[in-house]
């Protein structure tokens, strides 16, 4: 793959009904690292994320890649719904991009085997989703997110419905898997942003939300007793409550 | 088979039971207090009567499915596509629901002899009938389905660049089919009295038609013999169309205890 593109957010106000969203946000994503956008529930994130999508079109502002493209025709869309399709086993799941865009589907099918053999579901692959675990069902959605190819991977919550081990394994895989993709990470857990991340981007508390980003010194992903989570989870956890000025990392 | 498994006995459907036990009730009580046969016959004196003219009757029985069918797959097939456009046009929804449900509070039979005036005698007026009964209960359904598509896959598919129209016939609509078929079901369950319901206004054939003439001749025997009929026939369609559904939503969890009518113990 290609050096995957950063993604610049220029200005970007949001207005829901009368609440002010965002006004003049300006953030830019480093291309080819794992970004996550943390805050408390309902503080904007996921409206971030659908922006950068093209879901949601902002009131003012563009978001656009490093090379001045639309940032929506280059993202993957992971979210907290896995989303698949229940009438559809978990290979047909995966090409469910192939399959809306009306794409010949033997082209990739060797693609999708490979990857339920990377996500360890190959005994799966005929499976609906109803008898898959959460846990299985997340990394079916991952699986079905790879196969688009996309150089940006937007994910809002995937992880959060899952248990703690599960949780745990899936972002190791998760983090393997998109190695060199721009990755944004929306989550209200500091604990996996402090985890997976290489810049952490806290959404401060208020109208209209505020950003901070906080680059991590270490490489990621970290166990979960690594120094600089142990380090810098207080103050992150302080900053998300009332937001004060985030530590500089040396 | 059955007999490999020794101690499993095949077991009687209960419902057969409990069926026999009301057969055997019923001509007991017509031979012991002698009620006239034309105001009650009795089970075997029907029994009769349906072998010796299950010729008029299959010819009628017939008739009848043909319109019970016709109106049900044209009323699910309208009803349908109407859904589809309401809940893809709000301009669309604020000129039509309204009117839908007012038209609702309009007892259908009362239409009958209008459409027997409309469209004539023959099969037409009858289909229209059922589908009058069965258009709105599928309407509902499907609309509802269509409203409730997760907005997950929604998203999904608009970043997977899908057009509208394969978000509709991919994701919207088999989404929505959970909904879609408690509304078949309503509609089969009430599209053989459209039929009926017509037939007794105006027709010269059908079961209605056949009921209502051996009813005026004091041929109450005919008269269950017909109504017989017409139970099976709605038995089978319900059962049918139960099947059908089940078989297109084999993805749903608990797809086998929807239906209604399982007769076959296991």
């Amino acid at each position: 793959m290609n050096q995957a593109p950063g993604i610049k957010l220029d200005k970007v106000s949001l207005t829901l009904g009368k609440h002010s969203v965002f006004q003049d946000l300006s953030l830019h994503l480093q291309a080819g690292q794992w970004h996550s956008v943390l805050g408390r529930s309902g503080i904007g994130k996921s409206s971030l994320l659908r922006i950068i999508a093209g879901l949601q079109k902002p009131d003012k502002g563009a978001v656009r890649t490093d090379t001045g493209e639309p940032a929506s025709t280059h993202i993957a869309y992971m979210a907290q719904d896995d989303g698949l399709l229940p009438w559809l086993t978990a290979r047909q799941n995966i090409q469910l991009g192939p399959r809306l865009r009306g794409e010949n589907l033997q082209e990739s099918t060797a693609q999708v085997s490979e990857l339920l053999e990377r996500v360890g579901l190959t005994p799966w692959a005929d499976a609906l989703p109803a008898v898959l675990s959460g846990g299985m069902r997340q990394r079916v959605a991952l699986a079905r997110t790879l196969l688009e190819e996309r150089d940006i991977v937007l994910m809002d919550e995937p992880f959060s419905r899952l248990d703690a081990i599960t949780r745990d394994e899936l972002q190791s895989l998760s983090f393997d898997l998109l190695t060199g993709r721009t990755v944004l990470l929306v989550t209200h857990d500091p604990m996996e942003a402090l985890r997976l991340s290489h810049v952490l981007h806290v959404l401060e508390p208020g109208s209209p939300t505020r950003i901070q980003s906080m680059p991590l010194a270490t490489p990621a992903p970290r166990p979960v007793d690594h120094d600089e989570i142990t380090a810098q989870l207080p103050s992150v956890w302080q900053f998300m409550k009332s937001g004060s000025d985030l530590p500089v990392v040396v | 088979m059955a007999s490999s498994i020794p101690h499993r006995r095949p077991r009687v459907p209960a419902f057969l039971v409990s069926l026999t036990l009301f057969l055997l009730a019923w001509q007991l009580l017509v031979t012991l207090s002698g009620i006239p046969h034309f105001l009650l016959p009795a089970p075997l004196a029907i029994l009769k009567t349906l072998v010796n003219q299950i010729q008029t009757l299959g010819l009628h029985t017939a008739i009848t499915a043909f319109e019970i069918i016709a109106g049900l797959v044209s009323g699910c097939v309208l009803g349908i596509i109407s859904a589809v456009l309401l809940s893809s046009s709000r301009r669309l929804r604020r000129w039509l629901l309204p009117l839908m449900v007012i038209s609702q509070s309009l007892p259908v039979f009362a239409l009958a002899p209008l459409l027997t005036l409309w469209f004539g005698y023959g099969m037409g007026s009858k289909v229209v009938m059922a589908i009058l009964i069965i258009y709105f209960p599928v309407v509902a359904a499907t609309f509802d389905g269509l409203r409730h598509t997760s907005t997950a896959m929604l998203d999904l598919a608009r970043t997977m660049n899908a057009s509208p129209r394969t978000i509709l016939l991919q994701i919207r609509l088999p989404a929505a089919l959970p909904s879609m078929a408690s509304g078949i079901r309503v509609a089969t369950s009430v599209a053989p009295i459209g039929a009926v319901v017509g037939e007794w206004v105006g027709s010269s054939q059908g079961l209605g038609y056949l009921m209502l003439q051996a009813n005026g001749r004091m041929q109450t025997d005919l008269m269950f013999a017909a109504l017989l009929c017409l139970c099976l026939l709605a038995f089978l369609l319900y059962t049918l169309v139960n099947r059908l559904l089940d078989r297109a939503l084999f993805w749903l969890p608990d797809s086998s205890s929807t239906a209604t009518f399982h007769t076959d113990a296991h």
